[in-house]
């Protein structure tokens, strides 16, 4: 079985020939696939689960009065469950269903935007992901707020410093990401938070790419609000959580409105269903909730320790590969201690598209361009950069093909192996 | 599983880095802006960060010679390097013609490559066969069709795929 003390070598063998897809051949090579901070495979528990579900107890719920709506409400609900589990949230009312991480972070802009009044200050990072930049834009055209950004360090991490250095008492929203889809490094949140509260401020993390890689507990992240997506966690596209302290989330206005969030609707005015269900208006995707359930058991059952060690243990493997390359540049934190699963780099002058497509050829899988992040290319100085990202399934001869593939690129281009 | 497919019209990735596309991606042709430019135009692929600046120097109704800067993959520069050299001392009309063909090849497999003469450019034929790198031989080719129309006093339909704009003209 998959069962490993914390620490120790996972059993990738025994884990990879859980998720079909890496089984098959691209361009007659093994697939070497090393695009997980895009998305990761799926298991084929969450693959069953899904047709499970679909064969067996189809219905709408939290509606029917008979069988299946009692089973699909009983096993939606028992999903809310496990994420409340999962980090550690003190109860299941405070997890939302949402699509993904850029619509619980979209709920969140929308609701909390509403309440800021011209010069107040919402702060984010150097680092952003698009989908926790462009919200708060859209909330400063709409109200008046401005926009600060906390700068990344010397060593390009956001520390506490330049975290202090933004946060001030016009600041109202900090939300910042906990691990950077790019610099693979971890930002000290718990101290943000801090921070935050101080002046009064709320605290927002985008957790999509830590969730994954990380033990992610709420508590000790000490946020008020809490995204990330189950695809990027084994689980089926199409579902987000937002976690929210359940008297923060009671005290927020609707995001959506429709059914399922209702209490009393007459023609003029309506009231609240009880939390969560405030927040999940109209019906919810049942089927890919019940799914992500099945990937919550697999994290569980190989233990967050363990991922958490095996990603450490590969990010410094390939580091360590990747360093020794004539004309590689890494970009991120200089110690990989410091980073997590996720390597962006450009390799000689070839432009990172060409990587890509050079690396197909060889059944090798990793993004290519500027990772939804365009600010922090400029930051950087790059136009686009190549990114191999790692998961619980790959092992370090993934990382040396990635090598043979990077000198096949070198050679095509001129450069002597 | 997609190789099937494959095994009947084998890609390979010499089709697409053929060393003419290599030879104007290391020593780009054309570099940098005209001083005598009459028009110039830029444009960018969003969704890969590509990007192109063309200026033009158009006299008489003829090219008498372009410049491009830019950042981007060796497709999307080749391409623009590639048609600095072909389109200069060209006409308006052929220059035109020649984008036509240029994109036709690019995006319509039915196009005849025996029936036009396009030169080194048809070193980028084999891009057709990539179909997410199609953008990037099309880049240059597109700046080009807006900078040659505000020449004419024309407009462009807008491409949101790929922006363009003049900004010089
Ligand atoms: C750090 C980070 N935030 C947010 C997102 C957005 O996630 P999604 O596309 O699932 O909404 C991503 C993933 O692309 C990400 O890496």
């Amino acid at each position: 079985m998959t069962t490993t003390r914390a620490g120790a070598p996972l059993d990738t063998a025994a884990i990879r020939a859980q998720f079909p897809i890496l089984s098959r051949e691209v361009h007659g090579r093994p697939l070497v696939y090393l695009d997980n901070a895009a998305t990761t495979q799926k298991p084929q528990s969450v693959i069953d689960a899904l047709t499970n579900y679909y064969s067996t107890m189809n219905a709408n719920i939290h509606r029917g009065l008979h069988t299946l709506a009692e089973e699909a409400t009983a096993a939606y609900e028992d999903v809310r469950q496990q994420v409340a589990a999962f980090i550690g949230a003190s109860s299941h009312r405070e997890v939302v269903f949402t699509r993904n991480t850029t619509e619980s972070l979209n709920l969140l802009a929308y609701t909390l935007g509403a309440r800021l009044r011209p010069g107040d200050e919402i702060v984010l990072s150097a680092a952003e992901h698009h989908s926790n930049l462009v919200p708060w834009q859209l909330v400063t055209q709409r109200t008046g707020a401005v926009l600060r950004f906390i700068e990344l360090n010397d060593d390009q991490q956001i520390d506490v410093d330049t975290a202090r250095a933004a946060i001030n008492a016009n600041t109202r929203i900090v939300s910042v990401v906990h691990m950077s889809n790019v610099l693979g490094s971890i930002a000290p949140v718990s101290e943000i938070s801090e921070m935050a509260r101080s002046v009064g401020a709320t605290m927002i993390v985008d957790a999509a790419q830590s969730a994954p890689h990380i033990p992610v507990d709420v508590g000790d992240l000490g946020a008020d609000y809490v995204a990330f997506s189950a695809h990027k966690m084994l689980g089926p596209t199409g579902v987000g959580v937002l976690w929210g302290r359940q008297e923060l989330l009671a005290d927020l206005d609707p995001f959506l409105g429709g059914g399922e969030m209702i209490s009393v609707v007459t023609r003029e005015e309506s009231s609240w269903a009880a939390l969560p269900h405030k927040f999940e208006a109209g019906t919810p995707n049942i089927a890919d909730v019940i799914a992500f359930g099945a990937a919550l058991d697999l994290l569980n059952e190989v233990g967050m320790d363990a991922i958490a060690a095996h990603d450490a243990d590969l990010t410094h493997y390939a580091v360590e590969r990747l360093s020794r390359l004539e004309g590689l540049d890494i970009y991120g934190p200089s110690d990989p201690a410091d980073r997590s699963a996720v390597i962006a780099f450009n390799y000689r002058d070839i432009h990172s598209h060409d990587v890509a497509t050079i690396l197909d050829r060889s059944g090798i899988a990793v993004r290519a361009g500027h990772h939804c992040a365009q600010p922090l290319m400029r930051t950087l100085g790059v136009p686009a950069t190549a990114r191999a990202s790692f998961y619980l399934y790959n092992e370090r001869s993934e990382v040396d093909a990635l090598v043979d593939g990077l000198l096949e690129a070198g050679e095509r281009f001129g450069f002597a192996r | 599983m997609g190789s099937s497919r494959e095994s009947q019209n084998p890609i390979d990735l010499d089709d697409l880095y053929r060393d003419v596309i290599l030879d104007h991606y290391r020593s780009p042709r054309n570099r940098g802006a005209r001083e005598d430019a009459t028009v110039s135009a830029e444009g960018f692929n969003p969704s890969c960060g590509d990007e192109i600046q063309l200026s033009v120097a158009i006299v008489d109704s003829t090219v008498n010679g372009l410049g491009f800067g830019g950042s981007g993959c060796s497709i999307s520069q080749s391409s623009a390097s590639m048609m600095t050299d072909a389109l200069t001392g060209r006409t308006l009309e052929s220059a035109r013609e020649m984008s036509r063909h240029v994109q036709q090849m690019l995006t319509d497999d039915t196009f005849d490559l025996d029936a036009v003469d396009l030169g080194d450019l048809e070193a980028l034929s084999g891009v057709a066969k990539f179909p997410v790198r199609i953008k990037c031989g099309l880049l240059a080719w597109k700046v080009l069709d807006q900078a040659l129309a505000n020449a004419t006093g024309e407009s462009v339909s807008d491409d949101s795929d790929i922006p363009t704009r003049v900004t010089s003209g």
